[in-house]
């Protein structure tokens, strides 16, 4: 127990690094690209409600002192109030968080209840018509541009057949404290297809991941030796060969779960979805620097834990990898 | 066993593909993949078949009581004193109201005010409406006026202050007057409280918080607040203490354009805006994106509504600089200024064939400019006096060969690629127009915010640059007057045009409150600019709605979608 202790403080330890780096390099990058000012005064400003707007944003500082101020700030967990908004950019993010993890959660689920039964059977029939068709299919869950398929999608569900609403969140309600619209049959409705989109290219990942670990597995000498023995086949697969085949989907699963809630930005905007994703793009296109930095902030946590929870699952998995006191680590993914 | 004879299949003899069937497979697969999409894209001119059945789900009636608008731009906040964009401001023209408003051609009209006049050439007399409630029920008083104009010029980081900066001094001499002194004669005081929103006195110290979350959303206007669902979407619903509202029940009871309830959705993303509407999530959009367009024309089921916008596009010039950074010769080397010369810029002007970028580059959604507003906007000079510029591509070589230039010389024009309808291509469609008569030009540009950053920083030498003005003279005050940043002149002149005459002229339109005399001057000072070339008007853009038919839209050249302005047609 003691080793997982250091493993989770290492892993805190070392994103507290990538923060500083990362608030520091946005803070340079924002001041590079232009001055908020330029953007969020009136047009006709005079020179005194320039200088009073920079006063109130606290713009006027040299950039290494407006630097220190954040970090003095960040460390009291405050991380500055939107210029655009005038909202604490930290609620702003949160308010939205609960919309894009909804997303993204569903994305994952359906690509995990589809992607590994379609990959196993591939596995276990490669050279079947059933098996190549999902291969085929899983080809273009790869190539096909996510924006270009939510756009047919919508074509096709929303405008052609009338079964869908093309876009927009479902009505919400609170549970446990959460703003879900999970719990109604028109929020699972406007879910879907948004979903749906982003779930796709994780699908033909896991497809793919699946049906190649199976394939391998099916070769390897536990099998025959269990097959021999005489065991069920539904045992053999459900529990010899998935169980091997999970480590590496988990990896893959949890940095794409990291990397669909961060960037689930071209969904968002295609299903006029009100996630974070669009509260970025937004946000930087009015050089809207503490919501720039506070989403990275929470992203960077985000993946830290993703990627904490990955390594636990491990160890949960595979009796092998659980750390000794003695070799207390075992931190790649 | 079944099971067992699956399990005895090739995998334990081969793992490997065969790759040819596999790939013939996945041909035939993407082939009928294609096919399925290309009908589904033809979806579009197809009539709406969703759309009725929707309707036919949700019965009629609940179809008519909602509104639900498709907005183009995400709203930032709800807070009235906070952020001028107008998503934001097209909110709080449904949620509020102003002491003026302003009619489908920007001209001034009664507002909370029922009248205005100048009491002396430095105050201003507002009379108030009477019985004028607000959603909490409590009544329009002077004293609520004073508190908002208060706030706007208060609130930290709220982008109304400078509608506020000329009142030096406001009072109540009763509780439905209001006076508003300045320190010189202002004559457009009426046009710049069109940007104060009203709300009660006891909400001064309300926060941004408090108007986001509801508590503060406080109006007079013909709607009541519900719910702001950041990102997502605003709710509204009928007001029935408003006077329209009134007006409306003693017209006709079951007047049929009276919804009782309005959703404003933020649908920033140009083909889902589309599908929305086709999918009929929406009764309206605005800002049809142009390649839908033509779709849409031919759609049965929907109707278009367009109007020519206040948002005038233009070239700003470098005027004041010996060298212009993005200028050389043919061949590279350094050249004085050629912009200094009115000859060069009524070359420019010349060469450019407006009416092909209206009909072309445009889609036909602009028309040509003459002036720096658009024709309807207070202060444009008549026709007789002012005409787009005719493209004339021998003169514009003659003028150039003329002002010495007979090689032409290299310009490097600068704009942005996300701020404007096509902005980009209409840049490469004006350097390519220049480069035909001699201006060599290359075409630089750039997302909006770092666009502006540097526009304002005058690093350009030609530059693009698009507009919305109440009048003439208010748009040229801040355009072309020369720069004096201590009171708030020429605050976008970058390129530094100074010409007394024209900023006398400004000044006393400015100063006149007489309505016809000063828009007479406005006139004289936007025609006395254009006639300089002191900056290259391009286009107005043409603003496009659609909508379902049965809608009727009453279009606004300010570009909101004001469900006032909407009715149904009687079938």
């Amino acid at each position: 127990m003691l080793g997982m202790l250091v493993l989770i403080a290492r892993r805190l330890g070392q994103s507290a690094l990538v923060l500083l780096v990362m608030s520091l390099l946005v803070f340079v990058g924002v001041f590079a690209i232009g001055d908020p000012l330029a953007i969020l005064v009136s047009p006709d400003a005079t020179p005194e409600e320039i200088a009073r707007s920079a006063r109130e944003l606290g713009l006027q500082q040299p950039l290494w002192q407006q630097y220190l101020l954040f970090l003095q700030q960040a460390l009291q967990g405050n991380l500055g109030r939107s210029f655009a908004h005038g909202e604490p950019a930290m609620a702003l993010i949160l308010e939205r968080l609960p919309a894009t993890l909804e997303l993204a959660i569903s994305a994952t689920v359906i690509a995990i209840v589809l992607g590994i039964p379609l990959g196993l059977w591939a596995g276990l029939r490669p050279r079947s018509l059933s098996g190549q068709s999902i291969m085929a299919g899983s080809i273009l869950g790869f190539s096909l541009p996510t924006f270009w398929v939510g756009l047919m999608l919508i074509m096709l569900f929303s405008v052609w057949l009338g079964w869908l609403p093309a876009s927009g969140r479902g009505p919400v309600q609170s549970v446990l404290g959460l703003p879900l619209s999970l719990g109604s049959s028109e929020g699972w409705r406007h879910l879907l297809l948004p979903a749906l989109n982003l779930a796709l290219f994780k699908l033909a990942l896991i497809i793919r991941l699946v049906r190649a670990g199976c394939i391998e597995a099916l070769r390897q000498d536990y099998v025959r030796f269990a097959r021999a023995k005489g065991l069920h086949p539904r045992r053999i697969i459900g529990v010899h060969v998935l169980k091997n085949l999970l480590l590496p989907l988990i990896t893959v699963i949890g940095l794409e779960f990291g990397s669909v809630i961060a960037f689930s930005i071209v969904t968002e905007t295609i299903f006029a979805w009100p996630g974070m994703g669009k509260l970025l793009i937004d946000s930087i296109n009015v050089l809207d620097r503490p919501v720039i930095v506070a989403y990275l902030c929470i992203i960077v946590l985000l993946f830290t834990l993703i990627n904490l929870l990955v390594d636990l699952l491990y160890v949960l998995l595979d009796p092998r990898l659980r750390p000794s006191t003695a070799t207390p680590q075992r931190a790649g993914t | 066993m079944k099971t067992h004879r699956d399990l005895n299949q090739p995998w334990l003899k081969s793992g490997a593909l065969l790759l040819p069937r596999f790939h013939c497979l996945s041909a035939c697969l993407f082939s009928c993949l294609f096919c399925c999409l290309f009908a589904c894209l033809h979806a579009f001119s197809l009539p709406v078949l969703a759309q009725d059945a929707r309707d036919a789900r949700e019965g009629r009636d609940d179809a008519r009581s909602t509104l639900r608008i498709g907005m183009a731009a995400d709203i930032t906040s709800v807070d009235p004193h906070l952020s001028n964009i107008s998503p934001n401001n097209q909110i709080g023209w449904h949620v509020f109201e102003a002491l003026t408003h302003v009619d489908d051609n920007a001209r001034l009209v009664p507002g909370l005010a029922s009248s205005w006049r100048a009491v002396d050439p430095r105050t201003w007399e507002f009379k108030l409406r009477a019985n004028v409630k607000f959603h909490d029920g409590t009544t329009l008083v002077a004293k609520d006026v004073l508190a908002s104009i208060e706030r706007a010029r208060k609130l930290a980081n709220g982008q109304f202050a400078g509608f506020t900066r000329t009142i030096i001094a406001a009072e109540a001499p009763d509780a439905l007057t209001v006076r508003l002194r300045t320190a010189a004669p202002y004559a457009t005081l009426p046009h710049d409280l069109n940007s104060i929103f009203i709300i009660p006195a006891r909400l001064m110290n309300a926060s941004s918080e408090d108007f986001n979350a509801g508590r503060a959303m406080i109006g007079s206007g013909p709607w009541r607040f519900e719910r702001y669902a950041r990102g997502d979407r605003v709710e509204l619903s009928r007001f029935d203490g408003h006077r329209d509202a009134a007006r409306d029940a003693a017209r006709d009871a079951a007047r049929p354009s009276s919804w009782n309830k309005l959703v404003f959705r933020v649908l920033s993303n140009d083909p889902a805006r589309s599908a929305a509407l086709l999918a009929g999530d929406v009764d309206i959009i605005e800002q049809v994106p142009p390649a839908d367009l033509e779709k849409f024309n031919k759609n049965n089921n929907l109707t278009l509504s367009r109007k020519t916008s206040w948002r005038t596009i233009f070239l700003q010039l470098d005027h004041s600089r010996e060298r212009s950074p993005h200028i050389t010769d043919r061949k590279g080397g350094a050249i004085a200024n050629p912009l200094r010369d009115v000859r060069v810029r009524s070359a420019i002007s010349k060469a450019i064939n407006r009416a092909a970028i209206a009909a072309r580059v445009m889609e036909g959604a602009a028309v040509p400019a003459a002036a720096l507003v658009s024709p309807q906007i207070f202060g444009h000079p008549p026709a007789k006096d002012l005409s787009p510029e005719t493209f004339d591509a021998d003169g514009a070589r003659k003028l150039l060969a003329e002002a010495g230039y007979p090689e032409g010389f290299n310009l490097t024009l600068h704009a942005p690629n996300n701020r404007y309808v096509n902005d980009d291509q209409v840049a490469q469609a004006v350097a390519q127009m220049l480069t035909r008569i001699g201006i060599i030009t290359k075409v630089e540009v750039m997302p909006a915010n770092v666009y502006f950053t540097r526009a304002r920083n005058g690093e350009f030498s030609v530059a693009m640059l698009g507009w919305g003005s109440f009048s003439a003279d208010l748009a040229l005050r801040s355009l072309l007057m020369t720069p004096s940043a201590e009171k708030g002149l020429g605050t976008w002149n970058w390129g530094g045009y100074a010409n007394p005459r024209l900023d006398q002229l400004i000044e006393r339109s400015l100063s006149t409150t007489e309505e016809a005399k000063r828009e007479a001057l406005a006139r004289e000072a936007m025609l006395l600019a254009m006639r300089d070339h002191a900056a290259i008007a391009l286009h107005h853009q043409i603003s496009t709605w659609a909508m379902k038919s049965g809608l009727k839209l009453q279009p606004r050249t300010d570009e909101y979608t004001l469900a006032g302005s909407l009715s149904l047609q009687r079938p």
